[in-house]
């Protein structure tokens, strides 16, 4: 098996702050959920079914011109390091990865890991097919989706059934098997706390929000996925569109409540971003928690043009390579390294300073 | 998930998240700490996201759904609606056939509908396509995609598309 730590470019386009609204909206991402006809899904089926979930989308994606490029790692005979660090580049879920289960992994566990998209096999699902994109862009992150699916689709065949569409191990993913969701950076409605009303707003309009690593986790660095609800009885361009409108909304919110904070606590405001700027800079010990909610600080600070400019790029990268699994890779350390917060911080210090010598 | 933060003793069931000053924060409690502080948890029958849907079908506040499940097991992979509730996760596609109406009932409460209105497929066995058709196939998903690159400006990667599909052409 490859090593996956060995990818090109690690498989973080999506962060590279190139699409579009940057600033606000980090990445866009859509996943299709899809599972082999004639196999149980996967809290019902044995070890040799879910070899055979593998083997055969592996062979069918041989064929498929969108996963030309994809390599396929296996899971089940990664390290939890290797696990970890895929999963905080948001390339597989938690489950998928096992962080959840003390570190088990499913047998079958697999990612075909291509540069336009990607696939989860053996998840909750067969398959979870998914496009990352950066910035602000469902259209793309579904059309690159939407392909693998119409292409994997004719070579392997998909449960569907005609009143409820394409079946599901859960009843909250059926119908189309499609949640959109975007990760967008809403500081300034925190601040001014009007963050509340707005989510309140969105559920009501069907949509849901979720911390930066997905189902059940915190809200961290005042980053939020915003994504659809329900999967069922809106097409597929409804459901992108419905969440395209809100989130163009939201972004015309967070913009409105950064002018309100600009004119009316200007001191409070450049103290807090300075403030984040010199801690990040400068801190000997830091959690990754607190890198996070600093680094929001320095986002907020160069996007008022208060703090001097910072790549977005590095900004994005930071959020990723502070955690822990990239840490413990670029130290040369174990996961549970005690000198963690220490390892973090000169991490986070040294890309400073290249950002000063360039 | 983890530790209820305020005893360190029992699990947490609740995720509660406050707005305290400027800062998001999140406690997770278990539910006796989380009732001391006055939050309702029902989080003996909702340990799965669905576990009030699920608890709701069996207390018989749909009818239907507590009746033709009973005691029936799917043919193919042996589950039982029992076994439903208690996941929150359905076993194979043919329980989607067997537990058909109680899953109809679940559906409307969570989406608002049961009927699926976006792409529709149809399951084929992909050796009955000629490698002609499937070519066709290929190609409309992949100008799709290049459309969309060029809409969302990015030129980069709608430049290999559209290089990919001329080898697509000329093959």
């Amino acid at each position: 098996m490859t090593d996956p730590m060995q990818v090109p470019d690690g498989g973080m386009p999506w962060l590279d702050a190139s699409g579009p609204h940057p600033h606000l909206v980090l990445s866009t991402r859509v996943r299709l959920a899809r599972n082999v006809s004639g196999h149980p899904f996967s809290g019902r089926n044995t070890v040799e079914q879910r070899e055979n979930v593998v083997a055969v989308v592996a062979e069918a994606a041989r064929a498929v011109p969108a996963l030309a490029d994809a390599t396929l790692y296996r899971l089940d005979s990664a390290s939890l390091a290797t696990r970890q660090w895929l999963n905080e580049r948001q390339l597989i879920s938690r489950d998928l990865a096992g962080l959840d289960a003390g570190g088990r992994v499913r047998s079958g566990a697999a990612l075909l890991l291509g540069r336009s998209a990607s696939a989860m096999i053996n998840e909750e699902d067969h398959l979870r097919l998914q496009g990352l994109r950066s910035g602000f862009a469902l259209e793309a992150a579904y059309a690159a989706t939407d392909r693998v699916d119409h292409e994997l689709g004719v070579r392997v065949s998909f449960a569907f059934h005609p009143e409820f569409g394409y079946l599901t191990a859960c009843p909250t993913n059926v119908g189309t098997g499609l949640r959109a969701s975007v990760l967008i950076h809403l500081p300034a409605l925190v601040l001014t706390k009007e963050i509340t009303k707005v989510l309140q707003g969105l559920a009501q309009v069907g949509l849901t929000y979720r911390g930066l690593f997905g189902e059940g986790s915190d809200v961290l660095g005042h980053l939020f996925q915003l994504s659809n609800q329900t999967t069922l009885g809106k097409s597929e361009p409804e459901l992108l569109d419905h969440l395209g409108r809100m989130v163009r909304q939201v972004m015309e919110y967070e913009e409105r409540a950064r002018g309100v904070l600009r004119r009316d606590a200007a001191p409070a405001l450049e103290d807090r971003v300075w403030r984040a700027w010199a801690l990040l800079r400068n801190a000997r010990l830091l959690s990754f928690d607190e890198t996070v909610n600093l680094l929001s600080g320095v986002r907020l600070g160069v996007g008022l043009q208060i703090l001097p400019d910072v790549p977005l790029y590095t900004l994005n990268r930071l959020l990723v390579l502070a955690q822990t699994a990239h840490v413990a890779q670029a130290a040369g350390v174990s996961l549970d390294d005690e000198a963690m917060p220490e390892h973090r911080a000169g991490f986070v210090r040294r890309m400073f300073e290249e950002v000063d010598r360039k | 998930m983890s530790q209820c933060q305020a005893c360190h003793e029992r699990e947490a069931v609740v995720r509660l998240t406050q707005i305290v000053g400027d800062d998001v924060t999140t406690v997770h409690l278990c539910s006796k700490c989380a009732a001391e502080r006055g939050i309702e948890t029902d989080a003996e029958v909702a340990q799965t996201p669905l576990g009030a849907f699920l608890a709701a079908m069996g207390k018989g506040s749909s009818p239907v759904a507590a009746a033709s499940g009973a005691g029936e097991a799917c043919a193919d992979c042996g589950a039982t609606l029992h076994d439903f509730r208690s996941s929150g996760r359905v076993g194979c596609a043919q329980c989607w056939v067997t537990f058909e109406q109680p899953l109809r009932d679940l559906l409307r409460r969570l989406h608002g509908a049961t009927r699926h209105t976006g792409e529709s497929y149809r399951p084929i066995d992909s050796s009955q396509l000629s490698p002609t058709e499937l070519r066709q196939r290929d190609r409309a998903a992949l100008r799709e995609e290049l459309r969309a690159a060029i809409e969302g400006e990015q030129f980069e990667r709608a430049a290999e598309l559209r290089d990919q599909l001329r080898v697509l052409d000329t093959s």
